[in-house]
């Protein structure tokens, strides 16, 4: 009999350990990624020209502090533009209704997030309202072109010169 | 040459779709299945846990190393978390598991075969592949996940030591990145990953093990066999799958 | 009564071009030990394997108790194996299993029966060949001789009508082989289980077959109760049942000229595997 017991608690040991893990690195890892029942907090609305690579689940942050997340982002045929919807968490409900959002980039290299910068009103933004100003994404490619294009026209007349 | 391979292929889809039908009636005792989880799984805790801890560690420096170059070495919980949790955790743990589990499958069916364990019951009108083979396939199946998420957690903190106390690299930082990076899919990708490296470790140890010859030239080369071939086979299914999740 | 225990017809089988049988016919009477000797390599376990449907034989019939077990199906074939107990060679202990556990194997397989009942079966069938105190021990813990008797314990737990012995007496001593003799003559005197026992240790043989066949070449060279074999005059049979050297079985495997053979050496030689 001892064996066998022995035995089954360490199976019991190691699923235990294993499923543990298994939880930590699907709740605890991917930050909010997975919101557990409803989400909290309330939503508003931006609309960008261009989002770049911005992903739902990207996180919504105010001066480098994370505030909520992309809920959705979809095209609005009216008027050619990316809607996205932010999820804000309602701790962050003093947040001026003039407010501006842009898409930033996290690091050289990193993902995209929603940067809100802080306007001067007395009113704050309420579930469902619009940010009315806001920044596209940069994308990387149009400012190598354009650099590229104004560098171009400024070497044209010394390029015969470096050939030799 | 090509005519063997195919047969071969062959030969082990048609024990799998017949361990697979043997499966329900196995786990309907679950009491082998058990013994399985615990030779694959728990007795493969320790290396699997030391070789977690090396990893990341090793991730760590070298991830520092890199990193500092582009100055954001606060990124190193993102890069190891990532590197972990999409290539290494998998990958290393299943090759871990073709090198322990895998080999003690392959030996001990082989061994059974050898000593007419497997003849005795099929001469007691109980089929082999329901009472020996499905629990130790199904065991494997079971166990590899939990190891690669062992494995995960365990590299995660070697990474973290490294990083944070010996590189000073910024907990909070290291932490807030990791977890504002990570995302679910990012998760969701180790387990299939470890669900299929299971799935073909399990298969191939005890195909081999139960077509081993029944000798101890025929058991030894079964058991390289079994390294072998999981080990390449769960590089291809990596790539494979590498790939396909990169293209959705 | 019923249809004969065992009876093979005509059978026919080769391992690649090697003819194993060519041509035999064996029928086993109830409630007799029949015994199937006959020199080392003539196919007496590829027998056994043809006999319970492991392998297929290429020509002939094998009918257990009236079926031919190259006939029924999967189910089928586990039907009448579950009337056959079996003891191999070497016992084929389940090695991860305690005696108990490997007694008690195929009643947890096959019935659904209370613990307490299980355990006074399988003591039952332990005290039957006297291990019932080895009840807890582990297969590696055993002699070679008490490793047989667990497995004949386990052959006969399900109460067979039909006991298969694979050379119940390779490599015992010799008080281990009279255990054996003992306990196969027993078994088929209380239970009146129908066996067979294929060996070639002719002296136990003689003293507990009530037939016996002889096996050589592929072919049953001669057949008759134990008294009749051992007063045949045939040259096969003499040869076998007094352990000459040389005879019409060869000492030597069939081979070329040996000059021809030593000389050829310095070529390279090229093995088959």
């Amino acid at each position: 009999m001892k064996p066998q017991r022995s035995l089954e608690i360490g199976t019991g040991l190691f699923v235990l350990l294993g499923f543990a893990a298994l939880f930590f690195l699907t709740t605890q890892l991917p930050g909010s990624g997975l919101s557990l029942g409803e989400p909290t907090g309330y939503r508003v609305t931006a609309k960008f020209d261009n989002v770049g690579d911005l992903k739902v689940g990207s996180p919504v942050s105010m001066a480098g502090v994370r505030i909520g997340r992309v809920e959705e982002i979809r095209f609005d045929p009216n008027d050619y533009r990316a809607a996205v919807s932010l999820q804000i968490e309602s701790s962050f409900d003093r947040i001026p209704d003039d407010s501006d959002a842009s898409i930033q980039t996290q690091g050289l290299l990193g993902g995209k997030y929603v940067g809100i910068g802080p306007g001067g009103s007395e009113t704050f933004l309420k579930p469902g309202s619009q940010i009315e100003f806001t920044q596209s994404a940069i994308v990387l490619e149009s400012l190598v072109n354009k650099f590229f294009a104004n560098f171009a026209s400024k070497d044209a007349g010394t390029a015969t010169d470096k050939t030799e | 040459m090509i005519g063997a391979s195919l047969g071969r292929i062959g030969a082990v889809a048609v024990f799998l779709l017949r361990v697979l039908g043997q499966c329900p009636a196995a786990l309907a005792k679950p009491r082998a299945v058990i013994h399985q989880i615990y030779n694959a799984g728990a007795r493969s805790l320790i290396i699997i846990m030391l070789c977690g801890l090396f990893v990341g560690m090793v991730l760590g420096l070298q991830g520092f190393d890199l990193l500092q170059r582009f100055g954001s070495e606060d990124a190193l919980g993102v890069a190891a978390a990532l590197g972990l949790l999409k290539e290494l955790g998998p990958v290393v743990t299943a090759l871990l598991f073709a090198g322990r589990a895998g080999t003690a499958l392959t030996s001990e069916i082989g061994l059974m075969r050898a000593t007419d364990q497997l003849t005795a019951m099929e001469m007691m009108a109980v089929d082999p592949l329901r009472h020996v083979i499905a629990p130790r396939f199904l065991g494997g199946v079971i166990a590899m996940p939990l190891l690669v998420a062992i494995f995960d957690i365990v590299g995660l903190f070697g990474a973290q030591l490294i990083g944070v106390q010996l590189m000073a690299v910024d907990p909070g930082a290291f932490w807030s990145q990791m977890q504002a990076a990570v995302e679910l899919d990012d998760v969701n990708e180790g387990i299939v990953k470890s669900l299929c490296f299971g799935f073909a470790c399990s298969l191939i140890a005890v195909y081999e093990g139960y077509h081993a010859p029944p000798t101890a030239q025929g058991v030894g080369l079964a058991t390289t066999r079994t390294v072998v071939v999981s080990s390449v086979l769960v590089l291809l299914i990596d790539y494979m799958l590498t790939a396909a999740f990169l293209g959705r | 009564m019923s249809a004969p225990p065992v009876c093979i017809r005509d059978l026919y089988y080769a391992v690649g071009t090697r003819p194993i049988f060519a041509g035999v016919d064996i029928d086993v009477a109830q409630g007799q030990i029949t015994a199937v000797m006959g020199p080392s390599g003539t196919g007496k376990t590829t027998l056994l394997r043809l006999l319970t449907g492991q392998v297929l034989a290429d020509r002939g019939r094998i009918e257990l108790f009236g079926e031919s077990v190259a006939e029924v199906d999967k189910a089928g074939l586990y039907a009448l194996r579950r009337r056959t107990g079996m003891l191999f060679q070497n016992g084929a202990l389940l090695t991860d299993l305690t005696v108990f556990e490997n007694v008690a194997f195929p009643v947890r397989a096959h019935a659904r029966l209370p613990e307490s009942v299980l355990r006074r079966l399988v003591l039952s069938k332990l005290e039957a060949v006297g291990l019932r105190g080895a009840a807890e021990l582990m297969p590696s813990q055993l002699s070679g001789g008490m490793a047989r008797r667990v497995a004949l314990a386990r052959a006969i737990v399900m109460d067979p009508d039909l006991l298969i012995y694979d050379e119940p007496f390779v490599g015992l001593d010799p008080i281990s082989m009279g255990v054996i003799v003992r306990l196969i003559r027993e078994l088929n005197e209380t239970l009146g289980v129908t066996s067979i026992v294929v060996s070639h240790d002719v002296e136990e043989l003689a003293s507990i077959a009530h037939y016996s066949y002889l096996l050589s070449e592929g072919r049953i060279v001669a057949a008759g109760t134990p008294d009749e074999l051992a007063r045949s005059e045939e040259p096969v049979v003499r040869q076998f049942m007094s352990g000459a050297a040389d005879g019409p079985v060869p000492f030597h495997f069939p081979a070329g000229d040996l000059a021809a053979d030593i000389l050829r050496r310095a070529e390279p030689r090229r093995r088959r595997s």
